[in-house]
């Protein structure tokens, strides 16, 4: 295991990252911070706090083989008109007045890139009366808001959006702008990409940035991620990308900052939009699972065997204050709902610990939760491939482990409500 | 009515591999399916035309020769009439450049109401094409249709899934759409469609036959590229917990106490 690396010249002494790190890898000396190298799990939580970028990881694939491809073979042609395309966009999705978290990570993974190009990060907020949401983004670190506050962007649809997209970015000309890979994400990228007639790459899980060339690497998983790409788009301007919800960080909020707001008018005939709009009918909600702002996940899959296994999961899940999720197996068996559905072609998820009960770990499973911070995998298949990604692995039967699990964590809630007394 | 239904043919798998001192995909001996999220656009289209009555439901694919076989699978599942877009200057296209060709066959096509596609293919998982398409044609679009409430010659009454519900929308044809998997429940081909799609004639175009612009399609036309592949990495091997479960959880317990996790 690697550990985080300190840049000292860098660090402030703000303690930030102190007071984020989950293991206590990270203690002040002298108004420095210093790392703990056998207590750094490499989780993460204080690269994106850090407001000088004083800590980091060492990257591994630099150690070992094979050659990447080479940077320096990335030829960029840029028409004169293009080259003035600067700085990283962000647009904050919102659904009802709610911006959509994956806008925060993508404003934190903005600000990262921004920084490397030396350009600002800003965030585009469309919709209606969504004066809070300009405010929200300044909180999680966007420099400067662009936004066009109109009835007509109250609730999506394809034609106006793209309309306003099209109108900032022809007029402010950001050299990269990114969107959350969610379903309006990607229906609306698409369209704009096009109207724009630049590169788009969908459902990115990772970015950085090519500094000489200024151009951004995109990869992202294909064939139900049993392999990955990285895409570039060198010649055209903005370039363009959707990333995954819940793969990238989010930043950390101050609700003191503040920037520079620039309001445009959308002046759009409702005419010239021919969807129309009836009515949005919310789901009976039979049950809320929410999956995605879960710190803990206990998940079961085939291995469960049947519908009524699920209530050990369930009381587990319970205990921990968390959700409980799926596999498609365990779904398609009619065990529990799509809604637990974690993967591919379910959610992508991200909590503090997220328990594999009975689930063999197809890379469909995997791509939805090896962003774990920590993973716990039971199973009494030892070869399982959920094994390989297990931070804790155990073999054995998940109808004898769990029930112990819930014990410990009910024998520690009484004992600590005790010396509370 | 004429209901153009876009189809792309994928690998039967998604467990490709990479050759590793080539980098790049081994395809050979991974048999080909139809995209199965464009087999629900199919059946929509099939079923459209069987509601109203009367139309033509005409299939619409880019790709290699061999693709000629998805698009006769079509005709065997109601289909009338297939169009593969097939030539060596389309290779390498990416989204822009596929929506782009596209667009140019449909305007070869002509008359027509509704496009539909799948919400996405299986292999490249983009979900780009059909917006870009509706774009580039300059015409309504509605994504993740779960429902087609109403459809005339005119107009659509369509129901868009949403993460927390569905919206209705309303628009006038002709007009781009693509379906999600609750739409309907594709239908088996029957020995009668089989005959039909054995004696089926494809038709093929080229870039020329539909008068697409050299600069806009296969490579030339695509702003982006794949500088890499890769497979995944591995988050790395962790701690393996062995014993009796009672003595197992004290140990994870201890472990996930010392990360301050629980």
């Amino acid at each position: 295991m690697g550990y985080v690396h300190i840049k000292k010249e860098k660090c402030i002494g703000c303690e930030q990252c102190v007071v984020v790190c989950p293991f206590e890898a990270l203690f002040m000396v002298k108004g420095k911070v210093e790392v703990e190298p056998e207590k750094c799990r490499e989780c993460r939580k204080c690269l994106p706090v850090c407001p000088t970028e004083a800590l980091y990881l060492e990257r591994r694939e630099r150690r070992g083989p094979p050659p990447e491809h080479g940077i320096s073979d990335i030829v960029v042609e840029l028409p004169p008109e293009l080259g003035r395309y600067k700085g990283v966009w962000v647009l904050v999705e919102q659904e009802d007045g709610k911006p959509h978290s994956v806008s925060w990570e993508l404003i934190g993974e903005g600000m990262k890139i921004a920084q490397k190009l030396d350009v600002e990060l800003s965030a585009i907020v469309l919709g209606e009366g969504v004066e809070h949401i300009v405010e929200e983004a300044f909180h999680y670190g966007a420099e400067k808001v662009y936004a066009i506050d109109d009835p007509m962007l109250n609730n999506y649809r394809t034609y106006p959006y793209t309309f306003a997209m099209r109108k900032l970015v022809n007029k402010y000309k950001p050299e990269i702008l990114l969107m959350g890979a969610t379903s309006l994400g990607r229906d609306l990228a698409g369209a704009v990409a096009t109207s724009l007639k630049t590169g788009l790459t969908a459902d990115c899980t990772k970015l950085d940035i090519d500094t000489g060339a200024r151009v951004l690497l995109q990869t992202r998983p294909a064939f139900g991620g049993n392999i990955m790409a990285t895409i570039i788009c060198a010649n055209h301007r903005p370039q363009m990308a959707t990333v995954r919800p819940r793969v990238m960080a989010k930043p950390y909020k101050d609700d003191s900052k503040t920037g520079k707001v620039i309001t445009e008018k959308l002046a759009l005939e409702e005419e010239k939009v021919k969807t129309k709009f009836i009515e949005f009918i919310a789901d009976e909600i039979a049950e809320v699972v929410n999956l995605e702002d879960a710190e803990y996940i206990v998940a079961g899959g085939r291995g469960v065997g049947c519908k009524d296994g699920f209530g050990v999961l369930r009381e587990l899940a319970e205990a921990l204050g968390g959700e409980v999720g799926a596999s498609r197996g365990a779904v398609e068996s009619g065990w529990v709902t799509y809604e637990h559905q974690v993967g591919q072609t379910g959610k992508t998820v991200r909590p503090k610990v997220y328990f594999a009960c009975g689930i063999s770990g197809a890379i469909q499973h995997l791509v939805g939760m090896q962003n774990s911070d920590v993973i716990v995998a039971i199973n009494t298949d030892e070869t399982a491939p959920i094994f390989n990604v297990a931070t804790y692995g155990i073999i054995g039967d998940l109808y004898k482990v769990v029930p112990e699990i819930i014990k410990q964590i009910k024998n520690h809630k009484t004992q600590a409500m005790k010396e509370g007394e | 009515m004429r209901l153009i239904v876009c189809i792309k043919q994928v690998p039967a798998t998604t467990k490709v591999k990479i050759n590793p001192e080539t980098n790049t995909l081994i395809r050979e001996g991974v048999e080909s399916i139809i995209n199965p999220f464009d087999t629900y656009a199919l059946e929509e289209g099939v079923r459209i035309k069987e509601r109203m009555g009367d139309g033509v439901v005409t299939v619409l694919s880019m790709g290699p020769p061999q693709v000629e076989s998805a698009l006769k699978e079509s005709v065997s599942l109601g289909a009338d009439e297939g169009i593969l877009l097939s030539d060596r200057a389309f290779a390498g296209a990416d989204t822009l450049a596929t929506s782009y060709a596209l667009s140019m066959a449909v305007k070869k096509i002509g008359d027509f109401g509704l496009i539909i596609c799948g919400k996405q293919a299986v292999d490249g998982d983009t979900a780009q094409v059909a917006p870009e398409l509706s774009e580039r044609l300059d015409i309504p679009f509605v994504a993740y249709v779960r429902k087609i409430v109403e459809i005339t010659n005119e107009k659509a009454v369509v129901e868009r899934m949403t993460d927390h519900g569905y919206d209705v929308i309303e628009l006038p044809l002709p007009a781009v759409i693509t379906v999600v998997k609750d739409i309907n429940e594709p239908r088996i081909a029957s020995l009668k469609g089989k005959m039909r799609a054995r004696k089926a004639a494809i038709t093929v175009w080229t870039a020329k036959d539909v008068q697409a612009d050299e600069e806009l399609i296969g490579l030339s036309g695509s702003p982006t590229k794949v500088i890499k592949i890769f497979a995944p990495k591995s988050r790395g091997k962790g701690v393996s917990i062995t014993g009796e479960p009672p003595e197992i959880v004290d140990t994870l317990y201890g472990h996930l106490k010392d990360g301050h996790i629980i």
